[in-house]
């Protein structure tokens, strides 16, 4: 169906106004301030608004933000929290903890120096900045597809507006426009659906080792103030999760009475009865959480995938006529579980190199090679190439011998191992088979501390319009009812933090139903389907989490 | 003939409303905002009285802090020819409102305020009807349907007993219902060309007006928390535990 289409054309359009976008709008047009020149920069978001679909911890480390805005704290950077002391637990079971003394943390789990902050406020104020310097923001406009002229990525397509369920046009159709520009930055995060596309068209990761995920489940709780201690920052390993599924759960002090808790799940765990939501739900329970959160309220539940390979997996970064920058690349140091400072580090850097290019009179169209070479000499490859081994230390060696090596490499060796670890297998590929794993029984939640999921859900004040195609694509239709579900026992059901997959129906007529609606687009089914039958596309602009101050 | 529409910026629909912990009001810090949708729908029948030729110019108006100038960057995108912010950083109520709203209405000279019946944030249900009183013009709130022709607005109101066809002289004030139309969707293009279109400022000192402080909102609370269903197993236990409810 070929429909008449509007278009502008910028020097860059970038895709994604996450800290990454963000970083990289602002500098661009610094650095064309400093030569007194125009660029014309436009981000487009697919949230609502800027900040809709942004969560994380956050615990940030500064170091991006007073290089971008030193003056960051006049300008009234929603920095307010920073961070007090940091406390470290191996959960041993459901009751009891080990508390590390502080000699033995690792180098890279210190705070000091660093805000326990909301992302989603940051890219508020960064989206705020970035307009003051005139760049154009447009939130509720999802970029579908790039345009792709000649081998050349030319920009993006929006998505439109006003399709029905069938795909037929309603009376409001609406085409989205095309954006075009001389480099598309493309800033999606973890798992972008068109940074994907990339990757796979450029075999941008042909010599890269396999990507590896985690999903982070958030919640933000209003606790009582007399247990609330301002820039408290807890991490820990252990239970729920076994040895062999080293993930990490968070509980950060927050302002306003408010604390932050969580859990990161590595989607390379192998038993497909593994639930990430009821384990965060049953996390929650352990005498040394519960403390805090007895007696209070839950008033944000959300879930984002991260990306974790670092630097062992990182993809070649440009292709003609664009970069993949931050999360969409995967700049997350998982040793740090931080990706803030690294993705808006990555965004400032290949705007240095596309500000370089443009201003020197570039038509564009070409591979910034300077990028990956700005890359190469900053403190941002420095720093993941410290941390390249945690993650495949703990995947091989579990959370225990793993983490105890991290803790040599890191404080003995400077995060310098003289070898470097590959985990070569891809998240999609760790399941067992269902009959062959142990069944989890997850007890009941207790609504108090422990919640359903569709309570969870509808504190993410997720929408989408109904009558459109739905955006979970399965490329092919039997896959769930005739492989997932005797092999795996369908783990969608169970992946998924926003129930958006049931299998529904008597034995025999079993049916595979998706609940779109209800999706908060962290993208985990996208990477952990083990048939990698399920392509994540973004629905109409607008439409999913709107996310307060995750 | 011009028309003046009135737009509010409130809590987004999808968000999930909090009550501060004092009781003071609902949490609107770091929370979406957007067009009262009622608003939307006045907009959106603004434009296409005047894609019909019956009207030739909308003038979007909206009382709040500088933030309510995105409201009316939405509204510019929907089609406005140009739009008023009446600045007040502090509570403005109902009487207020239409006091402000009415003095840019004489102002502007225009023949057709259009509104939505209420904003989903206070429900109040007034501004439109106490416009119409202030400038002693006649009004058809709730409407479902509106024909402009000439000197005169055939409105179809829904009421109670069903549907309620009015005439009215312009100038008049006209409120717009749910069923009135469906807002279109905000082209990009059009998104573009609303950061371009005149926006100007004025405040309730401007317009000979001060704010009225009538009513005072004693306690903001949430609704109460339902209660954990049971289940019946049969018919009888059904009927015996409506009628201990007393509801049967």
């Amino acid at each position: 169906m070929s429909v008449e289409r509007d278009v502008m054309e910028y020097d860059v359009v970038i895709v994604g106004a996450g800290p990454s976008g963000l970083a990289a709008a602002c500098r661009l047009k610094q650095k064309a301030a400093e030569a007194g020149k125009e660029l014309a920069v436009c981000v487009v978001e697919k949230g609502s608004e800027v900040g809709a679909h942004i969560l994380s911890g956050a615990v940030l480390e500064p170091r991006a933000l007073n290089e971008l805005f030193p003056d960051w704290q006049q300008r009234g950077a929603p920095l307010n929290v920073p961070v007090k002391r940091d406390e470290v637990y191996f959960f041993l079971s459901e009751t009891s903890a080990l508390k590390a003394p502080g000699l033995f943390i690792p180098k890279p789990m210190h705070n000091e120096g660093n805000y326990v902050i909301s992302l989603g406020n940051l890219c508020r104020w960064l989206a705020k900045q970035a307009e003051d310097l005139g760049v154009e923001i447009y939130p509720g406009f999802a970029a579908q597809t790039p345009i792709i002229e000649d081998g050349v990525v030319k920009g993006v397509t929006i998505g439109d507006m006003g399709i029905n369920r069938e795909g037929e046009h309603k009376a409001d159709f609406a085409p989205g426009m095309e954006l075009r520009a001389k480099y598309t930055f493309f800033a999606e995060g973890c798992r972008g659906h068109i940074g994907k596309q990339l990757i796979a068209q450029y075999r941008l990761d042909s010599e890269a080792d396999p990507q590896h995920y985690g999903i982070g489940i958030k919640e933000v709780w209003t606790i009582d103030p007399a247990k609330h201690e301002p820039g408290l920052v807890i991490h820990g390993a252990g239970w729920p999760l076994g040895n062999d599924t080293p993930g990490g759960a968070f509980l950060y002090h927050f302002e306003n009475n408010q604390v932050l808790v969580g859990l990161i799940v590595p989607l390379s765990y192998s038993n497909p009865h593994l639930s990430p939501f009821d384990e965060f739900q049953r996390f929650k329970h352990h005498p040394v959480i519960a403390k805090y959160l007895e007696g209070g309220t839950r008033t944000s539940y959300g879930a984002r995938a991260l990306i974790k390979g670092g630097l062992n997996s990182l993809p070649k970064l440009t292709f003609p006529g664009g970069v993949l920058i931050g999360d969409d690349a995967g700049t997350l140091n998982f040793a740090k579980i931080k990706g803030s400072h690294t993705a808006m580090k990555c965004g400032m850097l290949a705007a240095d190199a596309a500000a370089e290019a443009l201003l020197a009179g570039a038509e564009g169209g070409d591979e910034l090679k300077r990028y990956p070479e700005l890359f190469k000499a900053s403190w941002l490859h420095e720093e993941l190439y410290k941390s390249r081994n945690f993650g495949v230390l703990l995947h091989k060696f579990g959370v225990y011998i793993g983490g105890a090596l991290n803790y040599i490499e890191q404080n003995w060796f400077g995060g310098k191992f003289p070898f470097t670890l590959h985990d070569l297998k891809p998240d999609y590929q760790t399941l067992k088979k269902a009959s062959e794993a142990p069944r989890i029984s997850y007890p009941k939640p207790d609504g108090k501390l422990s919640f359903d999921k569709l309570s969870s859900v509808f504190l993410s004040s997720t929408n989408h319009e109904e009558d459109q195609p739905v955006h979970l694509q399965l490329k092919d239709p039997s896959v769930p009812i005739a492989q997932n579900l005797p092999l795996y026992d369908e783990p969608a059901q169970r992946y998924c933090p926003a129930g958006v997959y049931e299998v529904v129906g008597e034995p025999g007529a079993k049916r595979f139903q998706i609940n779109a609606q209800n999706c908060v687009h962290c993208k985990t089914c996208d990477i952990k389907d083990p048939a990698q039958n399920i392509n994540w596309v973004a629905p109409e602009g607008g439409g999913g989490p709107n996310y307060a101050n995750m | 003939m011009k028309a003046l529409v009135s737009v509010k910026r409130v809590v987004d629909y999808n968000v999930r409303i909090q009550v501060k912990s004092d009781g003071s009001g609902v949490v609107t810090d770091g929370v979406k905002h957007s067009m009262n949708p009622f608003d939307e729908i006045a907009m959106e029948e603004a434009v296409r009285l005047r894609e019909k030729g019956k009207i030739t110019e909308i003038v979007a108006v909206s009382i709040g802090s500088e933030k309510s100038e995105e409201t009316l960057r939405t509204a510019l995108a929907f089609g406005a020819d140009r739009a008023i912010l009446i600045k007040e950083a502090g509570e403005v109520q109902p009487l207020t409102a239409a006091k402000a709203l009415a003095a840019v209405f004489k102002k502007e000279g225009a023949q057709l305020f259009i509104a939505g019946k209420q904003a989903i944030d206070d429900d109040a249900n007034q501004t439109g009807q106490m416009v119409a009183s202030l400038l002693d013009i006649a009004q058809a709130t709730f409407a479902s349907r509106v024909d402009v022709d000439g000197g005169k607005a055939v409105v179809t109101r829904e009421v109670d007993a069903g549907l309620e066809t009015l005439e009215v002289d312009l100038p008049a004030v006209i409120t717009a219902d749910l069923r009135l139309n469906e807002p279109r969707y905000l082209k990009l293009p059009d998104i573009m060309k609303a950061k371009k279109k005149p926006l100007d400022t004025t405040t309730l000192g401007d317009l000979g007006v001060t704010a009225a402080a009538g009513i005072k909102t004693t306690k903001t609370s949430p609704p109460p928390s339902r209660s954990k269903g049971i289940v019946v197993k049969t018919v009888d236990e059904l009927v015996a535990a409506l009628k201990a409810k007393g509801l049967l």
